[in-house]
């Protein structure tokens, strides 16, 4: 393997260096049907699930047909999404926010093509290469984290939960048969890259064990202060140790009982891990929403405190989103989210219906804001 | 025959859903056989490594990526996040392994011409793995080595005219809908609002001098796609000040139920729900109840309406969003690290967006939040948790904003009120010996 030069030269870091161009101009990239049209689009209709047509003042209308992916995709997965777009799509394509693929056409009799090369494709293991859908009152694709593929500080995975979630859902996924929208999300520790607060339903990765101290290290590697101050509930204090070898070191204390295991000491010291194959596990959290619609943007509420990480694919955590999906499906209204259901009926009957255990780990202790969490009236289910 | 055995991967290759362990496995196979003859600049069995380490992860219930490590390109602090594996020995085509951020386009929207150039560049230079998109919203380039990050760079500035994204604490990445682009419930061009931005704040994007990572993300309408109210430490959603038009004709279109006009854009075609009522389904259900049937005409009391979106949403051929269109800011949302979640705090309630003297108004704003926090914000204190500490109402003092009821769900229900001086007729200096004139001990 002969190194090859782009033309970067070490010795004169900055000769032709080109910086702070930021992104390509995204007019390059409009397909022609919607760079004609951009802002004169008068109404839109989803035809079937993951096909949507939307309608210009001009007459002009473009079709798009919406695909699942996974959110890891190989260059050779992506050449193959570039050849369906150049065969049908003019060599246009957009993604979602949810990691979505949208192929779009500019006349209806070109959409029955695509969805069929669609459908036709799947991978040697069997699965959908492109599966339709993702549209209205349904669940789309799951938004996630990078998991054990590349992250350093997750407590669980996240491509394999998502794509065991997504499996457990798919009839979902390719309907339109639930009350509203459900978003499913999944964040694989508390830093929530995903930031899945605000989800209908979360999945979320959790530490249950303190950090362990690397004390020989930790001096070494860390920045004591930093790791003290990255505390948020001071449960980490300076103390010298010695090792086995009699030599005193500077390090830390963990306090215990005051660690909710949130793991920022980690993120600020290499020598705290905390990941661990018992301690860690799964947060199931629900009722979120970020849409303003009929009701306020709301956080997700947590229902199930923990579960084990059950490789490869995670049967109790499916079951009890499941469970939560179907109990939402046939109670909630047309047009009702699944946090404004669960508040109609009260969180007890939430409870109840998704036969979801209530535990002390549910009740809220964390800062005063737990307070207003708590119930103050007489005004209660049995 | 593949590097490492994978059984409880292999279980991942089953169901209907996209297999990522699937998607890898053609990887390392396209990889080993090489029949594009690629060069490849870091080892050619990466993904197989790749997959092992997973599979061990899956095994061990514990990740086995390294912390941290500093790797960058020249002159940018972000862009760049290094990554090492703790079982090098077992994986030593992952040993090194980091993370490039590509800025993405507005809108994501692409050209196949463009991708497969960052394609080839990632076949050469890098794994081949990537995330289409990352949660902040750039293409992640997964797994390179040290010495290709500078030629990964160089070919994107020189080559693509495309820049990294951000990451550490800094502007990460601006993210958008798509917007105008083909929506019809967007209030302003979000993906001209986003490059602009994205590049008048480059350097704040790419060296990192803020007390922590700072998100804008836009929304094009009060749906919030994408979920900037949640998650953005300043949210731009769209959003009007005039009345909702209304075509009667189209209203009773959807009353008569014309298979034209299904309810809610078809969203719900999968189940019987029963005949559309509107009474039902769109006036009862209205927060504000500022709706109501006269005879076959659909009125709206505009000045009750709170534009929740609720009933465009369902009629969108019959209602459509004002012509006054601006944006609502909300600022200081995050997710629980480090003191709990917080949701986007209304600061503007309208600001127009203008193109034509370069949303002056928005980057001013931008500015004198910038200064507040840099200036107050503590290290890793998001923008969100210094208005909690010096209260939002410094917020509004530092941006030179009035308080308006728009700004508080409800007033305060405690009185204790911070008076200054100068508030005060007198202020607060007085003479206890004047006082006591007329006030025994």
């Amino acid at each position: 393997m002969a190194f090859i030069s782009s033309g970067y030269n070490p010795a004169k870091p900055m000769e032709n260096r080109i910086t702070d161009i930021g992104p390509k101009h995204f007019e390059e990239f409009y397909p022609e049907v919607i760079k004609k049209n951009k802002g004169k689009w008068t109404h839109h209709e989803i035809l079937e699930p993951g096909v949507l047509v939307h309608v210009s003042e001009t007459g002009d209308e473009v079709y798009t047909v919406r695909c699942g992916g996974a959110r890891l995709m190989s260059t050779t997965h992506i050449n193959e999404i570039c050849d369906i777009a150049d065969k049908h799509c003019d060599g246009h394509l957009r993604f979602t926010t949810r990691n979505n693929i949208e192929f779009m056409v500019d006349s209806k009799d070109k959409v029955e093509p695509l969805k069929n090369d669609l459908k036709s494709r799947k991978f040697a293991g069997g699965s959908l290469k492109f599966p339709i859908g993702g549209t209205g009152a349904g669940i789309t694709n799951i938004v996630h984290t990078q998991g054990w593929i590349h992250c350093h500080t997750p407590a669980t995975d996240a491509s394999g939960t998502v794509k065991s979630t997504m499996d457990a859902l798919f009839d979902e996924f390719q309907n339109m048969r639930l009350p509203a929208h459900l978003r499913v999300s999944m964040a694989c520790c508390l830093n929530m890259c995903g930031a899945v607060h605000c989800s209908d339903i979360a999945i979320l990765g959790y530490h249950r064990k303190p950090p362990m101290l690397d004390h020989e290290y930790l001096d070494k590697l860390c920045e004591i202060p930093l790791a003290v101050a990255a505390c948020p509930t001071a449960a980490i204090k300076p103390a010298k140790v010695t090792l086995a070898n009699g030599t005193e070191v500077k390090s830390v204390e963990v306090k215990n009982e005051r660690c909710m295991f949130c793991g920022n000491c980690y993120t600020m010291c290499p020598s705290m891990p905390l990941a661990d194959t018992d301690g860690d596990g799964i947060v199931l959290m629900a009722g979120g929403k970020v849409s303003n619609r009929i009701s306020d943007p709301k956080f997700s509420k947590v229902v199930v405190a923990f579960l084990p990480n059950e490789m490869p694919r995670w049967p109790s955590m499916t079951d009890a989103i499941k469970k939560m999906v179907n109990a939402y499906s046939n109670g909630a209204n047309k047009y009702e989210r699944l946090g404004d259901w669960a508040e109609r009926i009260g969180w007890e009957k939430f409870f109840e219906v998704c036969e979801l255990n209530f535990t002390h780990h549910l009740i809220d202790d964390f800062r005063q804001q737990a307070y207003m969490s708590w119930r103050q009236t007489t005004n209660f289910k049995f | 025959m593949a590097k490492h055995e994978t059984p409880f991967l292999d279980q991942l290759e089953s169901g209907p859903w996209p297999s990522f362990v699937s998607d890898m496995k053609q990887q390392a196979e396209v990889r080993a056989k090489n029949e594009a003859g690629v060069e490849f600049q870091i080892p050619q069995d990466c993904v197989d490594d790749l997959l092992g380490v997973v599979e061990l992860s899956y095994k061990h219930g514990r990740t086995h990526w390294k912390h941290g490590g500093i790797v960058g390109v020249f002159g940018y602090g972000g862009g760049v996040i290094g990554r090492y594996c703790d079982q090098p020995s077992l994986f030593p085509g992952v040993e090194h392994f980091h993370t490039m951020r590509v800025n993405q386009p507005a809108g994501k929207y692409y050209s196949t011409e463009y991708l497969r150039s960052i394609t080839k560049l990632w076949d050469l230079r890098g794994s081949g793995m990537t995330n289409m998109h990352g949660a902040t919203g750039d293409i992640i380039l997964l797994g390179t080595t040290t010495p290709q990050l500078e030629e990964v760079f160089w070919e994107l500035t020189h080559n693509l005219g495309q820049d990294l994204g951000g990451s550490g604490s800094n502007l990460r990445t601006p993210a958008d809908c798509l917007g105008t682009s083909r929506c019809e419930y967007s209030c302003y061009d979000t993906n001209s609002l986003v490059h602009f931005l994205t590049n008048e704040f480059q350097d704040e994007l790419h060296r990192p001098a803020f007390p922590y990572k700072f998100k804008f993300k836009l929304d094009g309408c009060p749906n919030c796609c994408v979920a900037s109210i949640a998650r953005s430490d300043m949210s731009f959603i769209g959003t009007w000040k005039d009345d909702i038009k209304i075509d009667q004709d189209a209203v009773n279109k959807y009353i008569e139920q014309d298979p034209a006009y299904p309810s809610n854009a078809g969203a719900h075609k999968g189940r019987d729900w029963g005949p559309f009522d509107i009474q039902k389904e769109v006036i009862n259900l209205c927060p504000t109840g500022c709706m109501k049937m006269v005879g076959k005409e659909l009125k709206i009391d505009n000045a009750n309406c709170t534009r929740c979106m609720h009933c465009i949403n369902v009629m969108p051929r019959a209602l459509k969003i004002g012509d006054v269109r601006g944006c609502s800011i909300l600022c200081g949302a995050k997710a629980p690290i480090l003191d709990g979640a917080q949701m986007g705090s209304l600061l503007v309630p309208f600001m127009e967006v203008n193109p034509d003297n370069d949303y002056e108004a928005i980057t001013d704003l931008i500015e004198n939040i910038w200064d507040w926090w840099m200036e107050e914000g503590k290290n890793r204190e998001r923008l969100g948790e210094l208005i909690m500490r010096q209260g939002f109402q410094k917020l509004l003092e530092v941006t030179g904003i009035e308080a308006v009821p728009q700004h508080v769900a409800y007033p305060r229900t405690n009185p204790y009120i911070f008076w200054r001086e100068d508030e005060v007729p007198g202020g607060f200096e007085r003479d206890v010996v004047e006082y006591r004139k007329h006030h025994l001990r």
